[in-house]
């Protein structure tokens, strides 16, 4: 089992005629996810080929969904276009929508956000490296990888990862690979101020999947988005969570990257989330390189198996 | 992206949000042109540089106040004379300061009472908030801290606006009545209109004042922009001071790389932002100080590590190198080749520690042993963060 995804689900992606999201959309390929179509306006009718696979384009998100079945969307359309792109998606009543496009105006977001508030599609994003629910192949082949991360990098598993950076979550799966520890699904829900789904979002699924055994959860400065998924944790989740914060050096008031790794107050410091995750008793990771050695500290300490 | 005070007034001015009159000099030869436009009077001399604290900075020269009260015109013109050109140290300067490459002059206006007034991005709802307190002309953090029940929050609805029901609860927030309140009104109003007009970041008046005679003006401006949004508004773009930016930044946003330069002596190259943060993190928590934080983003290429690297260079605190890279998609035997080619070019004497993951590692691995270079390799990020500030201490 796997949150959001399984290798079974159908995707189309907006934007596979440009350099970025074809390149991302042969690597999909290439891992076995299901890329069914790909939608550019005005080059509906063409063809995406790809090692012997042959992907139809069409010029909307509903004329895809409707010939194909596809029920999630990848968004690689460029920033001025990213907004518009999300809300055709929730328009063709999709899933899911991941966006990956980077450098959206925050204004364009608030209002997706106030538009989508209520509505059947669930957002992902935006400036996020997307979802991946690793296969039983050969370097996870098999499964379905949405987005831009590295497919090769994971194991189909039981722990959970959820991130807003993209390489951390590499990291984290990386070390969670190496030691022999699988995912169900990893999560980057995207460096944005203003983003589709929060971490508490993720979490709950993650403690609702049976086959979800721990959780990783990484965040960063800025926002309260973490502290709220830690105060929720401490309440309601009964399997083993690890906690890393980036950004214990970044100076107050500047932008690290990422639009919403800022220091605005005294909540959103990386002291002051480390302090709740560790009152919420999430394990915490002390540097980057002990993200999987937190969570198997955390999942010994509950007599959890994650393997 | 941030503006001057004075740019921000004029913003105001066009949409509607009162300010007291005022002109700015980028010359000695022009404080008498703008101050020709003020009336014969009490007059403020306000150093335009992006930093707060102005009032109480002082000058590198001894000089003390970046913002002055003048009873005439004539102490105006002299007071401007000793700012200009003049470096500005203030809180948020840093030691090193900024020069005065602007004054703006400004009626001293008769106040009556001090408020605070902001419209900024609410995270956890997603949507715009105004803050307004009665307590003006203060920090405003320390407010929140001390008397939080002093400050109002009105969270807008993008798909509505600001509407009247919220524009009362701000004026009886503030305990404003008659004149007062229909100004105020129409200023809230209005400064919510150009928030979201021009894709501002944060605005922030600090202090809104009242004046005897029941005006209700900004004195002071501080207005920020999203970059993600500059592209729609070149009137903005325009606005951009270059000199009030690093330069290595500047140099470093040619190239598409993120670059802040920091203090320490230890500087990173590192792809991605979560990982580049946490690189500096792990310097720091071994007992290292990192000196800039630099991603070079998901597609570098040679030519962008290249100039990384230069750009690092420029820091003349840096005593040693961290490349950490994950290669996720990004090959890693092109980040060796770009570091090779770097170290070669730039003819560098610091230490280098390379911590390279990810695809085609090996190669990249082989490429750095088989470069005669006096590199260290790391294996994990731990390791070799260990490396590096052993080597610089």
């Amino acid at each position: 089992m796997s949150i959001l995804i399984t290798p079974k689900t159908k995707i189309l992606v907006q934007g596979i005629t440009g350099a970025f999201g074809a390149k991302h959309a042969q690597l999909s390929l290439d891992y076995g996810t299901q890329v069914v179509a790909g939608v550019t306006p005005g080059k509906g009718g063409q063809v995406f080929e790809h090692a012997g696979h042959k992907v139809p384009i069409f010029n909307s998100v509903h004329e895809a969904a409707a010939a194909t079945g596809a029920t999630v969307s990848a968004i690689f359309v460029p920033p001025p276009f990213a907004a518009d792109a999300i809300l055709e998606c929730v328009d063709a009543n999709l899933d899911l929508a991941v966006c990956i496009t980077e450098g959206i105006p925050i204004k364009d977001m608030i209002r997706v956000k106030r538009a989508i508030a209520g509505k059947k599609t669930r957002l992902v994003g935006p400036n996020c490296p997307g979802l991946v629910t690793p296969g039983d192949g050969e370097n996870s082949k098999g499964g379905c990888r949405i987005g831009i991360a590295p497919g090769y990098i994971h194991k189909q598993g039981h722990v959970g990862v959820v991130s807003r950076s993209g390489t951390l979550t590499y990291e984290a799966v990386f070390q969670l690979t190496s030691k022999n520890i699988g995912q169900t699904t990893c999560v980057g829900i995207g460096g944005d101020p203003v983003n589709g789904t929060s971490h508490l979002d993720v979490i709950k699924l993650f403690n609702e999947d049976p086959d979800t055994h721990g959780i990783i959860m990484i965040g960063e400065i800025g926002g309260s988005a973490e502290v709220e998924a830690a105060r929720w944790i401490k309440a309601n989740c009964k399997k083993p969570v690890a906690g890393f914060i980036a950004g214990a050096t970044a100076p107050a008031g500047r932008r690290m990257g990422h639009a919403g790794a800022i220091v605005g107050g005294a909540e959103d410091t990386a002291a002051a989330k480390i302090a709740v995750f560790k009152e919420c008793g999430i394990e915490v990771a002390v540097t980057p390189s002990d993200m999987a050695d937190a969570l198997l500290r955390a999942a010994a300490a509950k007599g959890v198996k994650l393997s | 992206m941030n503006i001057h005070e004075y740019q921000a007034k004029a913003l105001f001015e066009k949409f509607g949000v009162p300010v007291p009159k005022g002109a700015a000099a980028k010359t000695k030869e022009e404080f008498d042109t703008a101050l020709a436009q003020l009336p014969e009077g009490a007059t403020m001399v306000k150093s335009q540089i992006h930093a707060g604290g102005r009032g109480k900075g002082t000058f590198t020269d001894g000089y003390k106040g970046g913002v002055k009260f003048c009873k005439t015109k004539a102490d105006a013109k002299e007071i401007a004379g000793k700012m200009l050109g003049n470096t500005l140290v203030t809180v948020q300067t840093g030691p090193a300061g900024r020069k005065v490459q602007t004054v703006y002059f400004t009626v001293a206006s008769d106040i009556k009472k001090e408020y605070y007034l902001a419209v900024l991005l609410d995270r956890a709802s997603s949507r715009p908030v105004i803050v307004a307190s009665t307590e003006g002309g203060v920090e405003i953090e320390k407010v929140a801290h001390d008397t939080p029940e002093k400050i109002t929050k009105v969270v807008i609805d993008p798909a509505i606006g600001i509407a009247d029901f919220q524009l009362r609860q701000l004026i009886s927030a503030l305990q404003l009545s008659g004149n007062e309140a229909k100004n105020a009104a129409k200023l809230i109003k209005n400064l919510y209109t150009m928030f979201w007009e021009t894709d501002a970041a944060m605005v922030e008046v600090n202090p809104l004042i009242t004046t005897p005679a029941g005006d209700v003006l900004a004195l002071d401006a501080k207005v920020s922009f999203d970059s993600n949004a500059l592209y729609r508004h070149p009137e903005i773009v325009a606005l951009r001071d270059l000199n009030e930016e690093d330069p290595k930044e500047i140099e470093a946003s040619k190239f598409d790389l993120a670059y802040i330069a920091l203090d320490g002596n230890i500087a990173c190259l590192v792809n991605g932002a979560g990982l580049a943060m946490s690189t500096m993190d792990i310097i720091k928590h071994y007992g290292g100080n990192p000196a800039n934080f630099l991603d070079v983003g998901g597609g570098a290429s040679k030519e962008k590590v290249v100039a990384a690297f230069k750009i690092i260079l420029g820091d003349a605190n840096v005593k040693g190198i961290f490349v950490n890279i994950f290669g996720g998609i990004m090959d890693c035997n092109v980040i060796a080749e770009g570091v090779v080619e770097a170290v070669k070019e730039v003819g560098l004497k610091l230490p280098l520690v390379v911590r390279l993951e990810g695809n085609n590692v090996a190669a990249g691995k082989a490429t750095l042993a088989k470069s005669g270079l006096s590199l260290v390799s790391g294996d994990t990020m731990a390791d070799a963060a260990q490396k590096i500030v052993k080597l610089v201490a």
